[in-house]
């Protein structure tokens, strides 16, 4: 078994809401697969199916092997979850969560917990009300990371977190996958993404839109381009945002016209080139801005 | 929660008051209003009731006697400072407890509004706007004053209705009033200082306690009466509506509530956000061994409470028992009042009825908890805590019967604490044997379980098969008390009775220990659990 997590054709409707519209989602075994998408896309609603909190109106969905509805109990053993608002009981401490959390799935590993408490600089003698939002992340971080699980579904894991505690976060996560752990991390935080993720899929309103490796998401995009010409710039029909300053050309192109516009701008007479592949967020952008209307309002301001 | 304290410029700390004071009486639409009609439908109740059941003066005074001889009597009601009239006896009866439910209302509305809103974050987004330093405990001050006017006019209305003198009415409908303003400065004060709405509710509601036991100790007349005028429920006693319409006592609850509003004005300005006056002690590092289930979590979450409900039901058990020899020899005239009793349960000898009818009580009350305790389980799953559970090894069925053993289990240990007290304070008030009237009592109150867990089973299936409404849990605890309780008195027909599974329990001590009811009742409560969870099984989670 390759495959860690095989979703095809899933739909999900809440009355008059299609949470789900057919989504689709393969993460390979040992792989950081980052799913991005923005608020109300489906994100958590596909990591719930995957959780088993909800039943599925149609499509597939395996999860290391099993069936995540009826098998959840042990398949629950072989993974560990955060969820994006971390709440906990008022009355049980942080450690007491940690260790209730972990012991749930079948324990955790003593050293690696003291270790993640120093790391994530986590008091675990405070009550569960007393905890801010960072800190009540932090609990569900250090029982997830601590426990030695297959798979790790982290729903918006960082919201909350300091700069600092991030970098510590993506250390873990990058320890997880040298242990051979499975990772699906649901984000916002793009920087995140590229710097953790192995492949990437984008869901928008409840369907897979592009999946992939960077590579390979970067290749369907667009290239910026920045040249100073010899002479006055060629107007091209086929590049994007235009903007010509006396010998100066501004432009975006399509991956594969950038070798007809490299060719046409040597034909004038380059000075000087700068060219930049697409960010991560320039692709995210696209597909919420790109093809208009629906995009919801929150997208935008989503991306940081 | 960080330390930045509310700070508004000099002058201004009142700013947005009006605004959090609309916002309070909004989020409470519909909690306060249940609170005033409550206390209103019982002293409109209480007077409706006397006036049919002593409705000649004579008979009125010999009640009143027989309530002045009896110190068990006295110390849970306070004494009859008129008995001539039906207000009097109104205001004896409904005095203290109204107190009591005026300043519960009050405590809990203000805890609600200042701390457990800081509590939860909640008042620092508005302590970020326009909102002046003590605007919040201010408007929660003036939520409750308004809510105690309302109680205050409704009940002297009620009064009036029911054809009792206007200024008796309007004493008695102050004294609660005041009262529950007097507990709503106290709160004030508890909420500065406990970092928590569930320590600042104790801390009030532990003063609330105190007030009763000081005037029951007071009124229980051992020659120490100056005791009463200790509490601010005796002060409310002491208004004497209906005798002397002492109008000067009412300024005693004013002056309180104005020294301890000033007090909490002072707190709340001398400390952060978030911060309490008391210290706050550190938990665990680590889990106990045994904290390692869904089932020790639950045992964890609702240990606690049980506690509380067994200690207040053995309370109530040693009162309601001790009282009994008081009860007899009050009903032992009156044929109208010993025929309600018979109708709502007991059947021969007023004694025997007395004794059931108060088991019954504790059966609705052992169902008050038994649905509180199955709606943890919407708690947890709708404040998002379930879900890492279940995200665990953990079957949802194991996850409700963790939590489901308490509204089982719990509920018995519940109904034996009520039963053993009130046998054992019966045995001993009535000096016959204790060891019989405990086996008694004991039997009378563990034959409710059935129809406690038949509610159980039914909030059950309402949080399983209808997640999405709240009320759903208690929707049949409302019809199964509402028609046991209030069926006979208002002569309501067998047929509407029989809804309730309280009608058919057998009448203990006194009537014929039935088996059948008791069975067909556990069997409906076992098919309505296993349909319950299968719903659950099968349901979307969170």
């Amino acid at each position: 078994m390759t495959t860690a997590i095989s979703v095809s054709g899933l739909v999900k409707t809440f009355g008059r809401t299609r949470a789900l519209d057919g989504l689709d989602l393969t993460v390979e075994q040992g792989e950081v697969h980052g799913f991005l998408g923005p608020n109300g896309s489906g994100k958590s609603t596909t990591i719930r199916v995957l959780l088993g909190l909800l039943r599925a109106d149609s499509g597939t969905a395996v999860l290391l092997g099993g069936d995540p509805w009826r098998d959840a109990v042990p398949l629950h053993r072989r993974l560990a979850y955060v969820p994006g608002d971390v709440t906990l009981w008022r009355n049980l401490s942080g450690g007491e969560a940690i260790d209730l959390l972990g012991r749930l799935r079948g324990g955790l590993d003593p050293a690696r917990r003291a270790a993640l408490l120093e790391r994530f600089e986590l008091d675990p003698t405070k009550k569960g009300r007393t905890y801010s939002k960072g800190n009540r992340q932090k609990v569900a971080l250090v029982a997830a990371f601590a426990s030695d699980v297959d798979l790790l579904i982290l729903d918006e894991p960082t919201s909350g977190l300091d700069p600092l505690m991030e970098e510590v976060f993506r250390d873990c996560v990058t320890e997880a996958r040298d242990r051979g752990a499975t990772v699906l991390l649901s984000s916002h935080i793009l920087s995140e993404v590229e710097a953790l993720c192995d492949r990437v899929s984008i869901i928008r309103a409840g369907r897979t839109v592009e999946t992939g490796t960077l590579a390979d998401l970067r290749h369907l995009t667009r290239t910026s381009i920045d040249a100073e010409l010899a002479g006055p710039p060629p107007r091209p029909d086929y590049v994007h945002d235009l903007a010509v300053d006396g010998h100066r050309l501004r432009c975006q192109v399509d991956t594969d016209r950038l070798g007809e516009l490299l060719t046409a701008l040597n034909a004038v007479g380059l000075r000087t080139l700068t060219s930049r592949p697409p960010t991560l967020e320039e692709l995210f952008l696209r597909h919420y801005e790109g093809d208009g209307g629906a995009t919801e309002p929150s997208a935008a301001a989503v991306v940081r | 929660m960080s330390g930045q304290a509310l700070r508004a410029p000099g002058g201004h700390d009142l700013t947005g008051t009006g605004v959090l004071y609309r916002l309070a009486l909004r989020r409470d639409r519909i909690a306060l209003p249940v609170w005033v009609y409550i206390g209103t439908a019982m002293v409109a109740s209480t007077v409706f009731s006397f006036r049919t059941l002593y409705a000649d003066e004579a008979s009125r005074r010999t009640f009143a006697a027989g309530i002045d001889g009896n110190g068990s009597l006295r110390a849970l009601y306070g004494p009859v400072f008129d008995g001539s009239t039906t207000g009097g006896l109104t205001a004896w009866r409904m005095g203290v407890f109204g107190a009591v439910l005026a300043a519960l209302m009050s405590t809990l509305l203000v805890v609600r509004h200042t701390r457990a809103e800081e509590e939860d974050g909640r008042l620092e987004l508005v302590g970020a706007g326009a909102v002046g330093r003590r605007a919040p405990l201010t408007a929660a001050l003036a939520a409750a004053l308004t809510a105690n006017a309302a109680l205050a006019a409704l009940v002297t209305a009620a009064l009036l209705a029911a054809g009792q003198g206007a200024a008796g009415s309007l004493a008695f409908g102050l004294a609660l009033g005041t009262a529950g303003l007097f507990f709503a400065a106290l709160a004030a004060v508890a909420a500065q200082l406990a970092e928590t709405a569930r320590a600042a509710n104790g801390l009030a509601g532990a003063a609330v306690g105190a007030a009763f036991v000081l005037r029951a100790i007071g009124d229980a007349g051992t020659g120490a009466s100056w005791i009463s005028w200790l509490s601010p429920i005796g002060w409310s006693e002491q208004v004497r509506a209906f005798a002397d319409d002492r109008w000067w006592v009412l300024l005693l609850p004013l002056a309180g509530a104005a020294l301890l509003t000033a007090l909490a004005r002072t707190l709340v300005a001398r400390r952060d956000l978030g911060a309490g006056l008391l210290p706050q002690r550190p938990g665990p590092a680590a889990a106990p061994p045994a904290l390692a289930s869904a089932a020790a979590l639950a045992r964890r979450l609702q240990r606690g409470p049980l506690l509380g409900w067994a200690l207040a039901l053995a309370a109530a058990g040693a009162v309601f028992g001790g009282v009994a020899k008081g009860v007899v020899d009050l009903i032992g005239d009156n044929r109208q009042m010993a025929e309600v009793l018979a109708r709502m349960g007991g059947q021969q000898g007023v004694l025997d009825a007395y004794l059931s009818s108060i088991a019954t009580v504790f059966g609705m009350v052992a169902a008050v908890y038994a649905v509180q305790a199955v709606l943890r389980m919407r708690a947890e799953e709708v404040s998002g805590r379930a879900e890492p559970v279940l995200a665990g090894a953990v079957s949802r069925l194991r996850w409700a019967a963790g939590h489901l053993l308490f509204p089982l289990l719990g509920t018995a240990l519940l109904l034996a604490a009520a039963g053993l007290t009130a046998g054992l304070a019966e045995g001993l008030a009535l000096g016959h044997g204790t060891g019989t009237a405990v086996g008694r009592m004991l039997g009378a109150a563990l034959v409710q379980l059935p129809a406690v867990w038949l509610t159980a089973a039914v909030a059950l299936a309402g949080y399983a098969l209808l997640p999405h409404l709240a009320a759903a849990g208690w929707t049949g605890f409302g019809v199964f008390v509402l028609v046991a309780w209030l069926g006979p008195i208002l002569r309501l027909p067998q047929g509407v009775l029989d809804l309730s599974p309280f009608s058919h329990l057998p009448h203990l001590p006194g009537g014929r220990l039935d088996a059948a009811p008791l069975l067909w009742i556990t069997a409906l409560t076992a098919l309505t659990t296993a349909a319950a969870l299968a719903g659950l099984r099968r349901r979307d989670l969170g």
